[in-house]
C-alpha cells in the first residue's frame, strides 16, 4: 500500500506506518501530524528526532522510555500527542508501530 | 582450582538452571553457586487462586533448598552490586565473590511506590495486589466480607509478570461473586493501558468476547498516573478518571534494585537487563547471561518462558565454555493457561513471530488441548501444572512440550494483519 502525502507517495502498511523509516522527510511528518490536528512545535520535533535516533539504535520503545528520555515527561507527551502518544508520534516520525511484548 | 558459575536468584528460572547445569557441566571443573536472600520458594502462579479460597496459603510455599541438587552451593545472602568489569559480586555480608560465568535470575517484583497514591492510606484497605503472598492473603480476607460495589482491576504498565493473570483474576472474580449470589451487586471494570483485553488480535477478540459475555467493561488506553485516595478514583496521564470501591492493582513491575546499582539496567529505568533475545547473553558482558523475568526481551514474563529459555541457555552456556558460537536460539515461545471461571480455562501458545492462534495443541499421552477456547480439560491442565511445577519443572526434567513453538494443530488464517498495541 502507498500513502500519498503532498507530492510524495511512500510505501506504508494498512495503518499508515512507513515501511522504510529511512524514506522519511520532515514534510512527511508535518502532513501526518496534520491528520491528527497536531501543529508541530520545537518540543514535538525534539521528541520525533529522539524516536528516530532510538529506532536507528534498534531500541524497543515504550511510553516510559520516552518519559525517561530527559526531553519530556509522560504527562507532557500525552498533551503533545493526545490519544495514543507513542503510536501517533511513531507514525509521524516514520518509524514502525511500537509492538507490545505480551 | 575449580571455575565458578554463579546464579543470582533461586526462583523458577535460577532453580531450573542450577539443576540443568549440574547435570550437564563437569562438576569436577565447575563449582555452581546459587544466591538468594532467603530460603522460601513461592509457587507464584498459585497466588491467583488464594483470594478466592481455591488455594490456601500453605499450598504455595516450600523451601528453595529442597529443589536444589546437593552439589550446588546455596548461599543465603544478597548481591548488592555486580561489578562486570572485575567479574565479581559484592554481597551484603561484605563478601566478594569472583565468577567466571554469571547468570542473573533475580526476576521482577511489583513496585507500587512508583505510582503516587497507590501505596498510601487505602493500601490493603481498599487497594490490593495479588502478585505477592501478602497481598493475595489479605485480599482473600477482604473479599470474604465485601458487600459489593465498584470493583476495578487496573494494570499500571504493559510490561508485567504473567500478563494473563489480571484477566484470569477478573474472570475468577466474576465467577466468585456469581457463586455467592451477589454478582448483581458488583460492577466490574477492567482498566488497561492496552487497546483491548490483550495485545494480539486473535486473543484480544476471544477475550473481549468473554468480557462482554460476563458483563465486564473493558476500559482501554488508560495509562495510570496516580490514585486519589480521598475521591477513590484512579487517574490516567491524560486525566481520565475511573472511580472504585475496591481496586485490584497490578502495579508497575521492576527488576531488582541491585541491577540499577550495578548500572546494567535498560533505559526505561525498570531495572530489566538488556539481553540478546535469541542467545540470552547480556548485551554488556559476554560471560553474563540473563534468564526469566529479569531480561528486557520482547517475550512474556512467565514461568513457561523461563522453562523454554532454560533449555536454550543450558546449551549456550556449554557452547560458551567450549569457545563455540552460541547456536541455540530462543524463539520467544510462551505457553499459558488462562482461567476463565466456573471450572474452565483457555490455552494460548505463541512466540516472537506467531500470535496466539486457535486450533489444537498436541500433548503426548494426555491428548490434544483446545487453543483459544474455554474448556474443562484446559482447567484440569492448569491445576495439574502445580504438580508439574514442583516435581518436574523446577528440577529441570523434560516436559512433553517442544522448546521451540510448533505450528502443529494451529489454524492459520490468511490475511494476518500487523499486531495491535
Amino acid at each position: 500500500m502507498e500513502t500519498a502525502i503532498t507530492n510524495q507517495a511512500l510505501a506504508t502498511n494498512t495503518e499508515g506506518y512507513l515501511l522504510d523509516y529511512t524514506q522519511w522527510t520532515p514534510d512527511w511528518g508535518i502532513e501526518v501530524a496534520r491528520m491528527y490536528v497536531i501543529e508541530l512545535t520545537d518540543k514535538h520535533w525534539e521528541i520525533l528526532e529522539w524516536l528516530r535516533q532510538k529506532q536507528a539504535e534498534g531500541v524497543a520503545l515504550s511510553i516510559r522510555k520516552v518519559g525517561n528520555s530527559g526531553i519530556t515527561d509522560i504527562k507532557q507527551f500525552y498533551r503533545l500527542f493526545p490519544g495514543g502518544p507513542l503510536k501517533i508520534s511513531s507514525k509521524i516520525a516514520g518509524i514502525p508501530k511500537p509492538v507490545s511484548c505480551i | 582450582m575449580k571455575k565458578n558459575l554463579i546464579i543470582i536468584g533461586a526462583g523458577t528460572a535460577g532453580t531450573m538452571m542450577a539443576n540443568k547445569l549440574n547435570r550437564r557441566l563437569d562438576t569436577g571443573q565447575w563449582q555452581i553457586t546459587i544466591i538468594d536472600r532467603d530460603n522460601t520458594h513461592y509457587y507464584q502462579p498459585g497466588f491467583l487462586f488464594i483470594p478466592f479460597g481455591i488455594y490456601q496459603p500453605k499450598d504455595v510455599v516450600k523451601t528453595r533448598t529442597e529443589f536444589l541438587p546437593e552439589d550446588v552451593t546455596f548461599l543465603t545472602d544478597e548481591v548488592e552490586q555486580i561489578e562486570g568489569e572485575l567479574n565479581q559480586l559484592r554481597l551484603k555480608s561484605g563478601d566478594v565473590l569472583d565468577y567466571d560465568i554469571l547468570i542473573i535470575a533475580t526476576g521482577a517484583e511489583i513496585a507500587p511506590q512508583e505510582t503516587p497514591g497507590l501505596k498510601e492510606e487505602l493500601w490493603y484497605k481498599d487497594i490490593f495486589d495479588f502478585y505477592t503472598y501478602e497481598g493475595a492473603v489479605k485480599l482473600a480476607q477482604k473479599l470474604k466480607d465485601w458487600k459489593g460495589g465498584r470493583l476495578v482491576i487496573n494494570l499500571a504498565e504493559t510490561q508485567i509478570k504473567c500478563p494473563v493473570a489480571p484477566l484470569e483474576f477478573t474472570f475468577l472474580a466474576d465467577a466468585y461473586f456469581t457463586d455467592k449470589g451477589m454478582r448483581h451487586l458488583v460492577d466490574i471494570k477492567y482498566v488497561t493501558p492496552l487497546s483491548g483485553a490483550f495485545t494480539k488480535p486473535k486473543a484480544t477478540q476471544m477475550l473481549n468476547g468473554l468480557m462482554e459475555e460476563k458483563e465486564i467493561e473493558v476500559v482501554p488506553d488508560f495509562y495510570l498516573a496516580s490514585v486519589d485516595n480521598e475521591k477513590k478514583v484512579i487517574v490516567s496521564y491524560d486525566e481520565k478518571e475511573v472511580p472504585f470501591d475496591l481496586l485490584i492493582t497490578i502495579p508497575v513491575n521492576k527488576g531488582d534494585m541491585m541491577i540499577e546499582k550495578s548500572g546494567i539496567g535498560d533505559e526505561d529505568g525498570l531495572n530489566f537487563v538488556p539481553t540478546d533475545k535469541f542467545s540470552l547473553q547480556s548485551k554488556k558482558f559476554k560471560n553474563v547471561f540473563v534468564i526469566g523475568d529479569t531480561t528486557n526481551i520482547p517475550a512474556s514474563k512467565a514461568g513457561s518462558v523461563a522453562h523454554f529459555e532454560a533449555e536454550i541457555l543450558t546449551e549456550n552456556i556449554q557452547s560458551f565454555i567450549n569457545n563455540k558460537p552460541l547456536k541455540a536460539t530462543f524463539d520467544g515461545h510462551a505457553n499459558c493457561f488462562i482461567e476463565t471461571g466456573h471450572g474452565k480455562a483457555a490455552l494460548i501458545d505463541f512466540n516472537y513471530d506467531t500470535e496466539p492462534l486457535p486450533g489444537k495443541f498436541p500433548l503426548p499421552a494426555i491428548g490434544p488441548m483446545d487453543l483459544l477456547k474455554a474448556t474443562r480439560a484446559n482447567h484440569v491442565g492448569k491445576l495439574a501444572f502445580k504438580w508439574v511445577y514442583w516435581h518436574m519443572l523446577l528440577t529441570g526434567k523434560k516436559l512433553p512440550v517442544t522448546t521451540h513453538m510448533s505450528m502443529t494443530g494451529k489454524i492459520k488464517e490468511e490475511n494476518k494483519e500487523t499486531s495491535l498495541v
